[in-house]
């Protein structure tokens, strides 16, 4: 079986940066990530992002994405792709490795099968960065294809290089919904509406107004009743919903569309660690179900850690902090420590603190408190 | 639907090298690299299988491996994640139906 120091799930920035500090520290570390591509959904944010200095502003994720991976590259940390983690047990990963990733070896198949093997490693460290997933919308018509995940429409149009449809419905008015209808524009869709059901914009005011002067109607109080087509969609029905978020009878729209995405939030993907045995918490605010952790990010399972969205849906710039944070815990639990990582740690939990402040993030801030405080409680202490 | 060809971020689609896969019989050219939804998607199929008891039509949900609505056959097996799976030289994708064979 392969033996290393740190094992981590999950090649975004929280995985990456985690891995790097692992390393750095001299850990012998590991990153699996299930799909073709590391980077996280850093690989498809082609905006520049806000906030310090410290924080990449100004950087677009792609180039953030790719600055980490030379990085992890200059710690030889290795990065294993298409590679995903099914179960951990007594700190074992049990991996299925679908291809290489390599796209010199995987495309001289002559119509094989994917190369699929099986592989279990030992890690002395685990640290989970499984990330988030979309949040779904439950109506009529919203199984049928051309109904998807607005993050799914931008990897289509900014990884893939495939406009995921011609005229477009997007649900939801935050920051990603505002964001991807600016980027489905760009790369040459239409975008019929945006429309959101709170009475109010819940994204950036830049955003919104980048893709109203393009032109495109943001309708709030407004949520879709039905998709409607035989194979695929062929037209949206929205309607204005009232105060308790009813739709008002008359006020039915048809539009159309063959592409309805949704932009409804995320949630924590706490699969791999509810797997694991973490303990898990109910926070709404951090988007549903997390694992349990300390503040040195350490799960309910001794030597199993958790950074990034999987332990409440943030930010790149807060899922970076952590996994930073992560790295150099578990490092220190096995006695990789570098001078001054005391006030490494000290300086990242400002940072973390600052991210989290104002009316919008603070809380974030009081529910990631909340989680801390059952960790110290609930994670074993060293 | 269409490759995104110009972009005012990301440039001009550069060459890729081509990768012919069969879809349900029909030949399509992918880009070397890409997962198979990707190829799908570009040459407009849009419907990856049906269900098993009412043979609703699912496609692309989710496009990053976590959903699985996108699952199709693939060289033979059933229930490949096609948003996640790179195309290889000559691989045969079926539309999938159900659990995607009898005897499963």
């Amino acid at each position: 079986m392969r033996k290393v120091d740190l094992a981590i799930v999950g090649a975004g920035p929280a995985g990456l940066a985690a891995a790097i500090e692992g390393a750095k520290r001299g850990c012998s570390t590991l990153v699996l990530d299930m799909n073709p591509l590391p980077g996280g959904q850093l690989v498809k944010q082609i905006h520049k992002f806000f906030g310090s200095q410290e924080h990449r502003a100004g950087t677009r994720g792609i180039e953030i994405a790719a600055q980490l991976l030379h990085q992890a590259e200059t710690e030889e940390v290795e990065v294993m792709l298409g590679a995903e983690v099914y179960a951990i047990h007594d700190r074992t990963l049990e991996v299925a490795w679908a291809f290489t990733g390599d796209s010199s070896t995987s495309s001289s198949g002559g119509g094989a099968t994917p190369p699929s093997r099986h592989l279990a490693i030992a890690a002395r460290r685990i640290i989970l960065a499984t990330g988030g997933a979309e949040n779904a919308l439950n109506f009529p018509g919203w199984t049928l294809p051309g109904v998807m995940g607005a993050g799914a429409a931008q990897t289509m149009s900014n990884v893939w290089r495939v406009l995921p449809g011609e005229r477009i419905l997007m649900v939801g008015a935050g920051n990603v919904g505002l964001i991807v209808s600016y980027q489905l524009l760009q790369a040459g869709a239409e975008v019929v509406a945006v429309i959101e059901a709170a009475p109010r914009i819940g994204g950036y005011g830049v955003h919104a107004a980048k893709i109203r002067r393009a032109g495109v109607p943001i309708l709030t109080s407004h949520t879709v009743v039905r998709a409607e087509g035989r194979t695929q969609v062929e037209k949206a029905v929205i309607a204005r919903v009232d105060s308790s978020w009813q739709p008002v009878p008359g006020s039915e729209r048809e539009l159309d569309v063959d592409t309805i995405c949704i932009a409804v939030g995320l949630r924590p993907n706490a699969r791999l660690a509810s797997l694991a045995g973490c303990c898990l918490h109910y926070s709404p605010r951090l988007g549903g179900w997390v694992p349990i952790h300390n503040s040195r990010m350490e799960t309910t399972i001794p030597g199993i850690y958790v950074a990034g969205d999987l332990s409440g849906v943030e930010e790149a710039s807060t899922a970076l902090e952590e996994g930073r944070l992560a790295g150099i815990c578990a490092a220190s639990s096995l006695g990789k420590s570098n001078p001054g990582d005391d006030e490494r740690i000290a300086a990242i939990e400002e940072r973390l603190i600052s991210l989290r402040s104002g009316p919008f993030c603070q809380p974030r801030q009081d529910a990631k408190q909340e989680l801390i405080e059952i960790g110290e409680v609930q994670c074993c202490k060293e | 639907m269409r490759r995104v060809v110009s972009h005012p971020v990301l440039g001009t689609l550069t060459a890729a090298r081509e990768v012919k896969i069969y879809v349900d019989g029909k030949e399509i050219r992918a880009r070397e690299g890409e997962p198979i939804a990707a190829a799908v998607a570009a040459a407009g199929i849009r419907i990856h299988r049906y269900t098993a008891e009412r043979g609703e039509p699912r496609g692309v949900f989710c496009g990053i491996g976590q959903c699985t609505d996108c699952v199709m056959v693939v060289n033979g097996v059933p229930n490949v994640r096609t948003c996640i799976t790179p195309v290889m030289e000559g691989m045969i994708v079926e539309t999938q139906h159900g659990a995607g064979s009898e005897d499963r």
